[in-house]
C-alpha cells in the first residue's frame, strides 16, 4: 500500500494547487492504479482538500472513470449510429458469447477482458467497429471476433 | 531522376484500415533498396471507404491516389511507379490517368480540409509551406474591429450545429472590458455517427490553432483551452505535436511574432460525458466539475470559464476562420448561399457507398450528395432517408431527397444541420428502432438536471421498447408527442430541447411505420425481433442442410434434398439461417 501511496502523492503534487485540475487528476490516477476504488478517492480528498463528495461525483458522472477494477484488455464495441445500423448488436453479442460472459457480467472472471458499449468511436466509415485496447478493428462481421479475441487469449497465455 | 513522393494515410481510419503495415513494407523496402523516393505521412483525404489509401507524386505519371493499399502488392506499384508504368491496382483519384472517383472529389469544395490528407499533420513546416500562418501574420497588422467585421461580412456561422453567427458571437465577446479572457476550442464532438473533428484535428490541427489564436487576438483574450474528446488519441496527440511546435516558432507564447500580443493554448481532455458539448456544461468541465449545463444568460460572452468573458466555437469554425482572413469575406461568399455562406464538412456513413468525410457547398442538393458526392447506396436496397444531427436531429425521408443544405431548409425538415453527421439508412433500417436508438443515448446521457429530460426520455424509451416489442397501443403515440413537447419545454439546455426530435421527425414521415408495429404487429424493415419470423419457402429450399446445421436451437428439422422447417415454438429469431441460405430460401416476415 505505501507503494501505491508513493505514486499517488507524486500525481497528487503535480495537481496541487492548480484549478481545474480534479479530472486529471482523477484520469492519471486511474491511468497509473487501474481504477478508482473509494479508499484512492478518499485519500485524494484528504490531500487535495477537496470534499469526498465531489469527488465521487465526478467520478460517477463521466463514463471514463471505472469505480471497479477492470481486465487487462478493455474492449470498447461502439454503439453510435452507423453501428447501429451495421449490427452493432450482432458483434456484441459474439464478444459476450466468445468471452463466455453472464449477463451482468462485465469483466471475465480471470480478468483478462473487460467489455464495454461506448457512444461511438468515431470511424463511422468503418462500421461496425470495436476497439481492443488502442486498436481499432472495422467493418466487422460476428464470425471475426473469436480469432481476434484469440489472438489477445493466446498471448495472454503465453506469459 | 525526380524525387517521387509517396505518402501514406495514416489517419485512424487508415490505421483501423491497416495502413501501418503498409507504411511500413514501404519503409523496410527503401531502408533495403537505395531508390529516389521520400515516403511521408498523411492523413485522411476523406475516402475512408478506400482505406487505406498511399498517394505516389512526381513521376511523369502525375499524382495517382491507391486505394484499399495492401503490404503484399505496394513494393510492386512503387516500382511501376518509379519505372513510369501506369499501375493496374485500384486507383482511386489521379491527376493524369483514368481513376474511379476523381468525380466524387470534383464535387466537392474544400476549404477547411484544405490540408487534410495532403500535409503531415505532425509537421508545421508542411502547414507553413500551404500558406499556414500567413493568416495569423496578416491578422496581426490589421485593427482588432476589422478582423471582426471581416468574419462578420463573410457571414461564417457556427459550425458545432446552431449555426449563429460567429463574428457576432466574437464582437459580444470583444466589447466586454476585462482583464482576462478565454477563448474554447469545443472539440467534444459526441454526435454519435459524426467525426468530421476528429478527422480535422487529425489531418490538420494548425488551422484549429491558427484560427484561435486570430480570434483570441480579435477579441482581447490571452489564454484558450481546446476541450477534446479522450476517445480521440490520435487527434489528442497531433493536437499536442501541433502546439508545442508553433510555441516553438513563436506562433503561440509571448509577444507573438514581435507584436504586443501574447497568448497561450491548453488541451483538456473530456472524461465521457456527451453533455459536455453543450458550452455551459463544457465550461464547467474544464473547472474540473461535473458536466453539467447552466442557465444562460449570462452568456459565455459575458461570463464564461471562471466567471470570466470567453468566446467559444467548434473546431470546423476556427478552421475556417484562416481562410477568410487569408482569401477574404467577399471570396468565401462565393461559395453556398446568401444565408448560409461558405462550405460544410459532413460525415458520410451508414449504407452509403463512398462513406467518409466530405466538404461541400452550403446549398447544394441533398441527393447530390448521397449520389454525386457519396457514390450513392452501399447495396440494392433502395434509399430511406438520411439522419440529420445526431441525437438532437431528424430523417429526412427520400421525398425530401431535394431539399437544399442549408441552416434554414434543413431546420425546416424538422432535423437540424447539426455538426455534419449524416447516415444514410436503406429500407432495411427501421425507422422506429432508429427513435428507440436515439432515446436511449439521450437517456443514457442526460445529466438529470431537469426533470422532464431525465424522466421524460426514460419514459419515452419505455414507451418505444414496447412498441418495437409489439406490445404497442394506439394512445402511446399521442403519449410520445406529449412528453415531447414537455421535455422541449421544461429542459434547460439543448440536450433535452432537442432530445425529442428524432422521434417526432419519424412520427412525421413515417407513421405508418409506427402503425404497423402497433396495430399489426410487424417490422416492415424486419429489424425488430420481437415482430419478425423466419419460414423456409418450400419453392425455393433445396434441402442442402446448411440452415440446420448453422442453427444454434437446433429448430430447423428436413432431410437432405427435401424442403426443411422451421419450429417457430424454439426459434430464437437469431437470423443465422437467413444469413445461411444460398438460395434465399429462408424468408424474413
Amino acid at each position: 500500500m505505501n507503494n501505491v501511496l508513493k505514486r499517488l502523492d507524486k500525481i497528487i503534487t503535480t495537481y496541487q494547487g492548480k484549478k481545474g485540475s480534479l479530472i486529471p487528476l482523477l484520469q492519471e490516477t486511474q491511468n497509473e492504479l487501474g481504477f478508482l476504488s473509494r479508499e484512492t478517492m478518499e485519500y485524494l480528498a484528504e490531500k487535495m482538500q477537496i470534499p469526498a463528495a465531489e469527488i465521487f461525483g465526478v467520478a460517477t458522472f463521466y463514463s471514463m472513470f471505472r469505480l471497479e477494477p477492470q481486465g487487462k484488455h478493455l474492449i470498447r464495441v461502439c454503439k453510435g449510429t452507423a453501428c447501429h445500423v451495421s449490427d452493432a448488436d450482432g458483434i456484441k453479442k459474439a464478444v459476450v458469447d466468445a468471452l463466455q460472459l453472464a449477463e451482468d457480467e462485465n469483466t471475465t472472471s480471470d480478468r483478462q477482458f473487460t467489455v464495454m458499449e461506448v457512444a461511438c468511436l468515431g470511424c463511422c466509415s468503418l462500421a461496425p467497429v470495436i476497439m481492443i485496447d488502442d486498436r481499432t478493428y472495422g467493418k466487422l462481421v460476428p464470425e471475426a471476433i473469436p480469432a481476434i479475441l484469440h489472438q489477445y487469449i493466446s498471448e495472454t497465455s503465453n506469459e | 531522376m525526380n524525387n517521387i513522393i509517396v505518402k501514406v494515410g495514416l489517419a485512424s481510419c487508415g490505421v483501423a484500415a491497416g495502413a501501418k503495415e503498409v507504411y511500413n513494407a514501404l519503409k523496410q523496402y527503401l531502408k533495403e533498396n537505395d531508390k529516389p523516393v521520400t515516403l511521408k505521412k498523411t492523413a485522411c483525404i476523406g475516402m475512408c471507404f478506400e482505406e487505406p489509401i498511399v498517394q505516389f507524386e512526381g513521376s511523369e505519371l502525375g499524382s495517382i491516389h491507391i486505394g484499399k493499399a495492401r503490404p503484399e502488392t505496394i513494393i510492386s506499384i512503387l516500382e511501376d511507379y518509379i519505372a513510369g508504368k501506369a499501375p493496374a491496382e485500384n486507383i482511386i483519384l489521379a491527376e493524369k490517368l483514368p481513376s474511379r472517383h476523381n468525380d466524387l472529389l470534383a464535387n466537392q469544395q474544400r476549404i477547411v480540409l484544405r490540408n487534410c490528407g495532403i500535409i503531415d499533420p505532425e509537421c508545421i513546416e508542411d502547414y507553413e509551406a500551404r500558406d499556414g500562418y500567413k493568416a495569423l501574420q496578416k491578422a496581426l497588422s490589421m485593427d482588432r474591429d476589422a478582423i471582426i467585421d471581416e468574419i462578420k461580412k463573410s457571414g461564417l456561422r457556427g459550425r458545432g450545429g446552431a449555426g449563429f453567427p460567429t463574428g457576432v458571437k466574437w464582437q459580444l465577446c470583444a466589447k466586454e472590458v476585462s482583464a482576462k479572457k478565454y477563448v474554447i476550442c469545443n472539440a467534444d464532438e459526441g454526435d454519435p455517427g459524426a467525426f468530421m473533428d476528429r478527422s480535422t484535428l487529425e489531418g490538420d490541427p494548425h488551422s484549429v490553432i491558427e484560427g484561435m489564436i486570430i480570434g483570441a487576438y480579435a477579441i482581447g483574450a490571452n489564454e484558450g483551452y481546446i476541450y477534446c474528446r479522450a476517445e480521440y488519441p490520435m487527434a489528442l496527440e497531433h493536437l499536442k505535436t501541433a502546439i508545442a511546435a508553433a510555441e516553438k516558432k513563436n506562433y503561440l507564447g509571448k509577444n507573438i511574432l514581435g507584436s504586443s500580443f501574447s497568448f497561450d493554448l491548453h488541451i483538456k481532455e473530456g472524461a465521457g460525458a456527451f453533455v459536455c458539448g453543450e458550452e455551459t456544461a463544457l465550461m464547467q468541465s474544464i473547472e474540473g466539475k461535473r458536466g453539467m449545463p447552466t442557465l444562460r444568460p449570462p452568456y459565455p460572452a459575458a461570463k464564461g470559464l471562471w466567471g470570466k468573458p470567453t468566446n467559444i466555437n467548434n473546431v470546423e469554425t476556427w478552421a475556417n476562420v484562416p481562410w477568410i482572413i487569408m482569401h477574404s469575406a467577399n471570396e468565401y461568399r462565393k461559395y453556398g448561399t446568401d444565408k448560409s455562406p461558405g462550405t460544410k464538412v459532413f460525415a458520410l456513413a451508414g449504407k452509403i457507398a463512398g462513406s467518409g468525410l466530405i466538404e461541400v457547398p452550403m446549398g447544394i442538393p441533398l441527393k447530390d450528395i448521397i449520389y454525386k458526392v457519396g457514390g450513392g447506396m452501399k447495396t440494392s436496397k433502395p434509399f430511406k432517408a438520411v439522419q440529420m444531427g445526431g441525437p438532437s436531429g431528424g430523417c429526412i425521408p427520400a421525398e425530401k431527397i431535394d431539399t437544399i443544405v442549408d441552416y434554414d431548409s434543413i431546420t425546416a425538415t424538422g432535423a437540424i444541420m447539426g455538426s455534419g453527421g449524416m447516415v444514410v439508412m436503406d429500407t432495411g433500417t427501421c425507422m422506429v428502432d432508429v427513435a428507440k436508438f436515439f432515446l436511449n443515448f439521450t437517456q443514457n446521457e442526460s445529466c438529470g438536471k431537469c426533470t422532464f429530460c431525465r424522466i421524460g426520455t426514460k419514459r419515452m424509451l419505455e414507451i418505444l421498447t414496447r412498441i418495437t416489442e409489439g406490445k404497442g397501443e394506439l394512445q402511446d403515440l399521442n403519449n410520445l408527442e406529449e412528453l415531447a413537447e414537455n421535455i422541449i419545454k421544461g429542459s434547460l439546455c439543448g440536450l433535452g430541447q432537442t432530445a425529442p426530435d428524432p422521434v417526432l421527425t419519424t412520427l412525421r414521415y413515417f407513421k405508418d411505420e409506427y402503425l404497423a408495429h402497433i396495430v399489426d404487429k410487424r417490422c416492415p424493415a424486419g429489424v425488430c425481433t420481437a415482430l419478425i419470423t423466419y419460414k423456409i419457402d418450400p419453392n425455393k429450399c433445396i434441402g442442402c442442410t446448411l440452415c440446420a446445421r448453422k442453427c444454434p436451437v437446433s429448430c430447423i428439422s428436413g432431410k437432405v434434398k427435401q424442403v426443411h422447417t422451421i419450429d417457430l415454438e424454439k426459434c430464437i429469431k437469431c437470423g443465422a439461417c437467413f444469413d445461411a441460405c444460398k438460395f434465399e430460401a429462408v424468408v424474413k416476415e
